[in-house]
């Protein structure tokens, strides 16, 4: 029998389970070793630094530089906020998720809710979190940044909370009894249950999340909310200073320095954490392929990071666990604790009456502040919500009708696939909003310029995720039923109508579905924009929200956002939900 | 070896155990019927039945796991909701985590309960070693056969010796070659008490699984789930399935399987609502296509029209699962008979094995109607309608007064196989629309 002591060191799981080659590469690992170090230096280095800015006192204006020079440091600021906010993020949603999935009463209230809150815009959230923000922290420029973190928040959490929620109603029901027969605690079930089953998807929308917080990053850095400027120095207002100015070579700068940003993220956190995931894939047998990750065996290999893991991580995971178990069999000495229950119950029902209490104040407030409205004031906030309709769903087709001819073509050849991926992959990266200056120096010159620059901003901004859908829709329609259709000599006109079409249906629907939220929420920033020293802007519910917001006008604010929630959630409701239904349903490709 | 110690106290009991689901209006539909059951140490009890009688069900109310609707389970002559019974479940599709190794899945019990890590260790290791995954210990779940992953499972359910482990078909999702090889280790640990374990509860649907391994046999009926035969297998192990004793009690259980029990048969008591079409007895229809009464059909008329059971089963190297929801719908339709565990061919049966398509679907048709109320009355609904058009709603309302949800579904479907087979009607999946087939 093999001693405890070896399994110990054979059973290192998280991160990559390599194991250090032989002796002759001590050398090798000590210096990567010394590069973990420096890294981690140049990390407190830039926690040091940015929390100098912040709690700083607030400058009287910030000038944001124009200068290529400030660059690197705007991207560390701009990036430490994204971070923040989506650590925070992920906070939430896996909080969110949990009560969601675990409590039949929460359920019933916050599923609908995430909904909703999913169909607000970002940019409705800023006055709120912004004024708050700045209440708290008067003197320094906390608020302002932490106003900036909340509404980069706003944008990223939803969907994680919706996919952490999925995942945990999914998993599968002898598991989840395998885990109470086990006596799980929750800690225990959380971390080697639902945690490890709900990885791969949270993964996922953690890249989309933070996707959509680059996209944003520009309004969230700099805005006016009434006679107040607020600024924060990074890459958001570098390219909105830019374009505000006008200034072509700050734009080609800040936008390059963007990119190369989101690709070095992309190379030394995503790619490595998406290969490191698959290890939660829930599958029974090993596929073929198998995947790895340069910096990932990189990582692996460094002495350094595995004796962290073994020495501190591990112990005081293992401490956690077996603390809270033994707290928790203690409490589990009664099978089922009906008195636990009913004051459960009880605290529940007096949660839920606070949280009733609150939305009735808050409603109180809406109404009083929606009444000093008129209906001439409605009536064109209906007729933007008609405009940009049209504009949005202009857009959702454009994209369709160039997205399926390519992604089919793709998707059916290898050879180009593995050309174009990488290509499609890299270009959908680049947040539209920073391509969008560009975009308007060429276009604004043209008769109707803002109108196609506005459409054609929605359509960068979601396009891509039509385009991936159809891609892995033609890649999964079977090769047997392609032969069929050789077979059978097809006409090309048949063939799509009766294989290729119904074949990539559900995926088109499910990436139309992302599409059509995320180019409402575009709408903000396509239909009003700061450029060349003005603001240009057309007639539409994103524009309305926009220059309320601008204008420090509340009740218009709280007008257009409800109607944009509406007409979302409606639009979910009635059109893609069907079109749900229809596809996992009649249009699932079983075997 | 052991004799059931009646005697001593049983570990487990269940009395006047229930489960039934309310509904709105009052009535409720049975799932088991009211069960008196008692585990004593020193025993291995297979319950055996058809798939979806509440066999799996049963196990986990046992357990604790599945909140019992009426009556009780003891422990030790305590209810168990006051004490933690100390049980283990090995599960039909292995339930292990992909994302732990073969060691961390079998010392996450033991975490739970909050030993320490150098004891979990040992013992994890003891137990890995006995199961003989030896060597495997870092392994993930998703690099090992079906075979391995089910000892994990096993190891992973005796790490914390159980008084009582629980296998819910533990060995059904393997191939017949590895479940034997499986099958015998198990038997190893328990007969040389290699496992402090005091009691084995298996759930399977497999005769020979049951025989070969068990020291009691619980036979359960359905609809709703009920104790229809209780069998003490008295042979010592290693079991020869050649010798005539073994032959003769599985004979006898098929014999037992196979008895309709109408006794139970009928859905609970309902008060029949005026001016509803659905008054008659309902039948549960077995799940299966008109397509594999032909061939069991097909092979009766070459085997004479006449053929055991048993032996069918075994020349088709099918389970009873498979089998047997084919032999009820031939009973049903009166183109079988059975008899002493021998089944023959009716002449309208003989007459259906003969004839083409057409001439089967006459042949269905008329059997259907003869002997399906549901089908009848589904004929007679949709003949009242002027556009000779029904909504699948209008019969799935009807249906789930007497049936649970999901078997509502299956016997919706099933019925509108059966329907369409026979062309008495036509369905559109796409609008949930039945139409009448016009003569």
């Amino acid at each position: 029998m093999p001693s405890p002591t070896v399994s110990l060191q054979t059973a290192t799981a998280i991160p990559p389970a390599l194991k250090r080659p032989a002796g002759s590469r001590w050398s090798w690992s000590f210096l990567i070793d010394i590069a973990v170090f420096l890294f981690v230096m140049a990390a407190i280095y830039g926690v040091y630094s940015v929390g100098h800015t912040w709690l700083g006192p607030v400058p009287a204006r910030v000038e944001i530089s124009q200068s290529p020079r400030a660059l690197p440091l705007y991207a560390l600021y701009s990036l430490v906020r994204l971070g923040l906010a989506y650590v925070f993020s992920l906070a939430f949603a896996l909080a969110y998720g949990y009560a969601a999935a675990r409590s039949k009463a929460a359920e019933v209230v916050l599923v609908p809710l995430l909904d909703i809150l999913q169909s607000i815009p970002v940019l409705s959230f800023l006055p709120g979190v912004m004024l708050a923000m700045v209440a708290l922290f008067p003197n320094s420029q906390l608020g302002i940044e932490l106003g900036s973190i909340v509404l980069i928040f706003t944008g990223q959490v939803w969907n994680i909370a919706f996919s952490f929620y999925s995942s945990l109603k999914s998993i599968p029901r002898e598991l989840r009894e395998a885990a109470i027969i086990y006596r799980f605690g929750r800690w225990q079930r959380f971390v080697e249950l639902d945690l490890p089953y709900s990885t791969i998807g949270l993964v996922w929308n953690s890249m989309m999340s933070v996707a959509g917080g680059w996209f944003f990053l520009m309004a969230c850095e700099m805005f006016v909310l009434g006679k107040r400027d607020f600024r924060l120095p990074g890459l958001g207002s570098y390219l909105q200073t830019a374009a505000s100015n006008g200034d072509t070579r700050a734009i080609l700068w800040g936008l390059a320095a963007m990119v190369a940003v989101i690709v070095i993220l992309d190379q030394l956190i995503w790619r490595p954490v998406i290969v490191w995931a698959d290890k939660f894939k829930f599958e029974q047998v090993e596929t073929a392929k198998s995947t790895s990750h340069n910096l990932l065996d990189f990582l692996g290999r460094a002495s350094f990071v595995i004796r962290i893991f073994r020495v501190v991580v591990r112990p005081v995971l293992d401490w956690i666990t077996v603390n809270l178990a033994a707290g928790a069999a203690r409490a589990a000495a009664t099978f089922s604790a009906p008195k636990r229950k009913s004051t459960r119950r009880w605290s529940l029902i007096a949660l839920a009456a606070v949280i009733l209490a609150g939305i009735g104040f808050a409603v109180y407030h809406a109404i009083g502040e929606l009444s000093d409205l008129r209906r001439a004031d409605y009536f064109s906030l209906l007729r933007s919500a008609g405009f940009t309709l049209l504009r949005v769903n202009g857009a959702l087709l454009i994209g369709a009708i160039w997205t399926v001819p390519v992604g089919v073509a793709i998707g059916f050849n290898p050879r180009l696939s593995r050309i174009a991926q990488p290509l499609v992959q890299l270009a959908a990266s680049i947040p539209a909003t920073a391509l969008f200056p560009i975009i308007l120096l060429f276009l604004i010159r043209l008769p109707a310029g803002f109108e196609i620059a506005a459409m054609l901003l929605m359509l960068l901004g979601t396009q891509w995720y039509i385009l991936f859908n159809v891609i892995a829709g033609a890649m999964a329609i079977p090769t047997d039923l392609k032969e069929a259709a050789n077979i059978f000599h097809f006409s090309s006109r048949d063939r799509w109508r009766r294989l290729i079409l119904p074949g990539i249906f559900p995926y088109l629907v499910t990436g139309m579905v992302t599409a059509s939220g995320g180019a409402w929420n575009a709408s903000i920033v396509a239909e009003y924009f700061h450029f060349q020293g003005g603001i240009i802007s057309t007639t539409g519910l994103g524009s309305a929200i926009s220059s309320a917001s601008d204008a420090g006008r509340f009740d218009l604010l709280l007008a257009s956002t409800i109607i944009m929630a509406t007409i979302v959630v409606l639009i979910n409701r009635l059109l893609w939900r069907r079109l749900y239904r229809l596809a996992s349903t009649r249009f699932k490709l079983e075997t | 070896m052991s004799t059931p110690s009646t005697a001593e106290a049983p570990i487990i009991e269940a009395r006047k155990l229930e489960k039934f689901y309310a509904q709105p209006d009052g009535s409720r539909i049975q799932v088991i019927a009211a069960t008196d059951l008692a585990v004593y140490p020193g025993q291995i009890i297979a319950l055996l039945g058809p798939s979806g009688c509440g066999k799996s069900t049963l196990l986990r109310m046992l357990t604790g796991l599945s909140p019992a609707s009426a009556g009780s389970v003891y422990w030790h002559g305590e209810p168990v909701g006051d004490g933690s019974p100390n049980v283990s479940i090995v599960f039909q599709s292995f339930a292990l985590f992909p994302w732990l190794t073969v060691l961390e899945n079998v010392e996450a019990p033991l975490e739970a309960r909050g030993m320490a890590s150098i004891d979990r260790h040992k013992r994890a290791l003891r137990i890995i070693d006995a199961v003989g995954l030896d060597g495997f210990e870092s392994a993930y779940p998703k690099e090992l056969s079906g075979g391995m992953k089910q000892r994990v499972g096993v190891a992973r359910a005796l790490v914390v010796e159980p008084e009582v482990l629980f296998m819910d078909e533990p060995f059904s999702a393997l191939d017949v070659l590895t479940a034997e090889t499986l099958r015998g280790e198990l038997l190893e640990l328990w007969l040389e008490h290699k496992i402090p374990t005091r009691a084995i509860f298996i759930v399977t649907h497999n005769i020979e699984e049951a025989v070969v391994l068990a020291d009691r046999v619980v036979v359960l009926g359905r609809n709703p789930a009920h104790i229809h035969a209780d069998f003490i297998v008295d042979m010592p192990h290693p079991r020869d399935r050649k010798s005539s004793s073994f032959i003769e009690l599985v004979d006898t259980i098929y014999r037992v399987l196979t008895r309709p029990d109408h006794e139970h048969d009928s859905a609970p008591p309902k008060s029949a609502v005026p001016g509803k079409p659905l008054q008659a007895k309902t039948i549960m229809l077995p799940h299966t296509r008109p397509g594999g009464v032909a061939g069991l059909l097909e092979i009766l008329m070459d085997q004479g029209g006449k053929a055991d059971l048993h032996k069918l089963a075994d020349e088709l190297s099918l389970e009873v699962d498979a089998l047997l929801p084919t032999i009820d719908t031939a009973v049903l339709l009166g183109m079988l008979r059975l008899a002493e565990g021998g089944a023959s061919i009716t002449p309208e049966g003989e007459a259906f094995a003969k004839a083409d398509i057409q001439g089967r679907k006459a042949i269905f048709r008329k059997a259907a109607l003869a002997n399906v109320p549901l089908l009848c009355q589904m004929q007679n609904a949709l003949k009242a309608k002027s556009n000779r058009t029904l909504s699948d709603e209008f019969f799935r309302d009807l249906l789930d007064e007497h049936f649970s949800e999901d078997e509502t579904r299956r016997q919706l479907e099933t019925a509108i196989q059966w329907g369409r087979y026979a062309e008495l009607f036509d369905y559109d999946a796409a609008t949930g629309k039945l139409t009448l087939t016009e003569a």
